[in-house]
């Protein structure tokens, strides 16, 4: 341990608590974003403690990133400077809980499992069915901005979220938003913090409207020989009354990905759906709730829908499937990142009708530079692109840029835009990890400078460095 | 005001757009608020490139500027308080474009609510925020105080429903936030835009979410003997997971007045009524309908009318969107506030506000948003009487910050504006201030626009800033 960091700590220490200061190289290694190793971790159990540990990092010219279970911190550039990682699980408490009202208050470290449990108690949930969903807190499934297969009935955090609390890059506990489902008083700082990568404040606190827990589910799947017939039965779906919970088109590719051993792993009650998401084939799945009655509706009419657009063969998922295949749907990245020394996964967002073209360039960009690859789109005009190298050599790099770069290029001519959230440490500063330069980044500027003037919290991990 | 400023102004727009003398200016120193504040000109833009040429005059001349859509805003959002120019939007009303594919519109801000979802109804689709005012209020007035509605209970407010916005700066620069496209990369800044108050940038072109028509709609009318049963029968509603489309209580006060106006067929007799709504698919709304028909009962529900066709639905609806209309056909002048509550704490509140009429001797009528808990108590009052009118005013402060003291909020829907900044330090910090603050200053740097709203200038309770006029005064 250096003489500085043993300064820091012991400084943190006086702040957090000696037990709750790591100094341990080896136990800190936990806490690396892009392999820079914090020279401390502080585990704060107060928004208090944070203000001070905060007030003390900006004193100091020291830099920090927030983090709860860590599991997305590989997603934006390497931060420029990481002094201390602020460990925010001990912030992991229920604050208020009103079932009747369907609103809630908890601290940012709870982890999101831990909250669903005391939820589905009360019949209710929290849509936030987001990827690492058995690992990852509140905070930072918030922080990182990732979105679940709900999204399409239930929109996203932005959605339900009604306030939040949170300490400025100065030190400065403050808050936005209310606890009440509707409310204009003042302004909706609070959606700025989502998806900020923790850039403009330290989360501390959020309250959420949920929602009652859905009675009987079922699902619908579908294989086709094109990405345009399965995007067409999506297209079809939407323009009817249908008002589907999920609803995804998988590349033939998923199949594979889903049976892996990394599937097993990481969602492990889920037994593969082999059979539903036939190998070389395009699959449209959508889960769909409600009486007896709308269930029946629900198939028959996606059945004909399916027929309608050419589909091979088409299935309805009982109780036992729906939890499984929900499960893959939703860890589809986190088995992606598993499944390839190397993977890298381009997140493109189009208008819903251009999502067969911009699959069809994704997938045209992979095959010429001979990249094995797998997608998820969901209904609403987003898709995660994951291409799988089987190794991270220099030439793969090459290939991979090669073909991101044109798949971001091919994206902005659609209209849409694109970013590489998810690839190896190494290529970040080749590939286009937030998209091209965007026309209002001077306004987020302008943001970060109220927020966090210093440059504290988390620096250059954000869009264009931010 | 300069006078080489209305020269400018004129140079830039034409004489026709540009109003200075005060006979012209009377009608655009209201708004539906009980406030008044004369601008020195308002102009008349036709295109972004007026909006930003008209900006440029203003920073010219260190004059304020503020934008204004149809003026039926309820805070003062769209009143020159500090004077300067006003910029009315009406000028700017196209529907751009029209993608039924992908369920999106593109406007100018100047568009009526009610004419977009009038534009796609042949698609089967529809604009889902719907307030109360949507056949007058504009878009870009509703995305200024992300306005919501009735059936904002199931759809969501306006913020729910916006894509993209190209703003105006108040330094003249022109900016598109958000995209078509979802999840633009970055801070959430048409989040931080939408519902601003007009406080950060001048709106001249919004993208919407357009939602898919339902294929059956359901509307009861529950009619209570109690207020307390009526209110109790929505709490029950929400602790069950229902989720009406819409769910609206008119208590018995309001719907005799309503009645008088509209006969929209509210029983006169009744404590109160609740205007439910259910929609979606035929195989759900049936079931859905009887749910809440059968909670109603539960809670003792006199009668549960179904409307029996379209016809009878819009009647029922025609009476709800019109009540503040008929209100005013009772009082010189009312005063409507705005406070949200959780819904656990509906009954407590609808009994305070009672006392709360009884003790300053005044009639309060309620006509709300009640499966949101977003209240809006109808304060009666006589303005020519000064005293009338200061208790009026202590009687709605009461109520805030009874809403407050639950959990509340000081407004729902209609936006800060200059009726309610002085609530402000009532639920935020001094701290949380600056920093929404710095934020405005960041965007908005030398104040020129829209000066004077959301942030108090006095901490605490102060007077209300102008004093109201009856219902068809002048101040002139």
């Amino acid at each position: 341990m250096s003489t500085t960091s043993a300064i820091h700590g012991s400084r943190l220490a006086d702040i957090v608590g000696p037990s709750n200061v790591i100094t341990d190289p080896g136990q800190l290694a936990a806490y690396a974003i892009d392999q820079k190793v914090p020279s401390a971790a502080a585990r704060p159990q107060s928004t208090a403690e944070i203000v001070d540990v905060v007030k003390f990092a900006a004193k100091e010219k020291l830099t920090m990133a927030a983090t709860g279970a860590r599991t997305k911190l590989g997603m934006g550039l390497p931060p420029r400077q990481y002094d201390i990682a602020l460990d925010m699980t001990r912030l992991d408490h229920l604050v208020s809980y009103d079932p009747g009202d369907l609103t809630l208050s908890v601290e940012a470290g709870i982890p999101l499992h831990k909250l669903g449990a005391i939820l589905a108690e009360h019949h209710q949930f929290l849509p936030l069915a987001v990827p690492y969903y058995h690992r990852t807190t509140i905070g930072g499934a918030v922080a990182s901005g990732v979105d679940g297969p709900l999204r399409q009935f239930y929109g996203t955090a932005r959605d339900y979220l009604l306030g939040m609390e949170f300490v400025t890059g100065e030190g400065v506990a403050a808050k936005s938003g209310g606890r009440v489902v509707k409310n204009v008083t003042g302004y909706d700082i609070h959606k700025l913090m989502i998806g900020a990568l923790g850039t403009l404040g330290v989360i501390t606190r959020l309250n959420f409207k949920t929602f009652p827990m859905l009675t009987s589910s079922r699902a619908f799947i579908a294989t086709f020989q094109t990405v345009e017939r399965a995007c067409g039965m999506r297209n079809r779906v939407s323009q009817s009354h249908l008002t589907p919970i999920t609803m995804e088109v998988f590349s033939p590719g998923a199949s594979a990905l889903f049976s892996s051993e990394a599937a097993s792993r990481i969602a492990p009650a889920a037994t593969p759906t082999s059979n539903a998401l036939a190998g070389s084939r395009w699959t449209f799945t959508s889960g769909f709730s409600g009486n007896p009655n709308t269930l029946a509706r629900y198939e028959t009419e996606l059945g004909k829908m399916a027929e309608e657009c050419g589909a091979v063969d088409a299935a309805v998922l009982g109780a036992a499937d729906l939890t499984s295949a929900f499960a893959l749907k939703r860890e589809f990245i986190p088995i992606a990142l598993e499944s390839s020394p190397a993977t890298t996964i381009v997140k493109i967002n189009v208008q819903p009708r251009q999502m067969s073209e911009a699959l069809a360039n994704a997938a045209r960009e992979a095959d010429n530079n001979r990249l094995r690859w797998v997608a998820m789109a969901r209904g609403l005009g987003v898709i995660y692109f994951a291409v799988l190298p089987p190794e991270s050599s220099e030439a793969t790099r090459q290939q991979v840029i090669r073909a991101a770069d044109n798949t971001l290029a091919a994206c902005v001519a659609l209209g849409g835009h694109a970013t590489i959230p998810w690839c190896p440490t190494e290529w970040k500063s080749a590939l286009k990890v937030w998209g091209l330069p965007r026309a209002d980044f001077a306004q987020m500027l302008k943001l970060k400078k109220v927020f966090d003037p210093a440059g504290v919290l988390s620096p250059g991990r954000f869009v264009g460095g931010i | 005001m300069d006078t080489h400023a209305i020269g400018d102004l004129k140079k830039l727009l034409g004489p026709d757009a540009v109003l200075h003398r005060p006979e012209e200016l009377l009608l655009y120193e209201y708004d539906g608020s009980v406030e008044t504040a004369r601008p020195n000109c308002v102009v008349f833009p036709r295109n972004t490139r007026d909006v930003v040429g008209i900006v440029q005059i203003a920073n010219r001349y260190q004059t304020p500027i503020l934008g204004r859509g149809a003026g039926t805003g309820l805070s003062g959002g769209a009143l020159a308080r500090q004077g300067g120019i006003l910029m009315v939007f009406s000028r700017m009303n196209r529907i751009l474009k029209i993608d039924a594919e992908n369920q999106r519109a593109t406007v100018q801000p100047g568009v009526v609510n009610a004419d977009v979802s009038a534009a796609v109804a042949h698609l089967g689709l529809h604009f889902a925020p719907d307030p109360s005012s949507q056949k007058a209020s504009t878009i870009g007035g509703n995305v200024s105080e992300n306005s919501g509605g009735p059936h904002t209970l199931a759809y969501g407010v306006t913020t729910n429903h916006v894509l993209s916005l190209e703003v105006v700066l108040p330094t003249g620069e022109l900016v598109r936030v958000g995209s078509p496209a979802l999840d633009s990369p970055g801070y959430d800044l048409l989040g931080l835009f939408v519902g601003s108050e007009g406080t950060l940038a001048l709106i001249t072109e919004v993208t919407v979410k357009l939602t898919r028509l339902p294929e059956a709609v359901k509307t009861l009318l529950a009619i209570f003997h109690t207020v307390d049963d009526a209110t109790e029968t929505v709490v029950d509603i929400t602790a069950r997971g229902i989720t009406p489309a819409a769910c609206e209580m008119l208590d018995g006060w309001t719907i005799r007045a309503v009645e008088a106006h509209v006969h929209a067929g509210f029983p006169v007799d009744c404590a109160a009524v609740l205007l439910l709504e259910v929609d979606g698919l035929r195989e759900a709304v049936e079931q859905q309908a009887e749910d809440v028909a059968e909670v109603c009962r539960l809670h003792h529900a006199r009668e549960v009318r179904m409307a029996r066709d379209e016809h009878e639905r819009a009647l029922l609806w025609k009476g709800r969107k019109n009540a503040f209309g008929a209100v005013g056909r009772l009082s010189p002048t009312y005063y409507v506030q705005d406070g949200v509550i959780p819904r656990t704490k509906l009954p407590a509140t609808l009994r305070r506000i009672n006392e709360i009429g009884k003790k300053y001797n005044f009639e309060i009528g309620n006509i709300f948003h009640a499966g949101d808990g977003n209240l809006h108590p109808i304060i009666l009052f006589d303005a020519r009487e000064e005293k009338q009118f200061q208790r009026a005013v202590a009687a709605a402060e009461e109520i805030i910050c009874f809403c407050i003291e639950m959990g509340g909020s000081i407004t729902g829907e209609h936006g800060v504006g200059m009726e309610k900044d002085r609530f402000m330090p009532f639920l935020f910090t001094e701290d949380d201030l600056n920093l929404m603050r710095r934020v405005r200053d960041a965007y908005n740097p030398t104040g020129l626009l829209n000066p004077g709203k959301i942030f108090p200038s006095t901490k605490g309770c102060g007077e209300i800033h102008v004093r109201p006029l009856p219902v068809g005064a002048s101040r002139a």
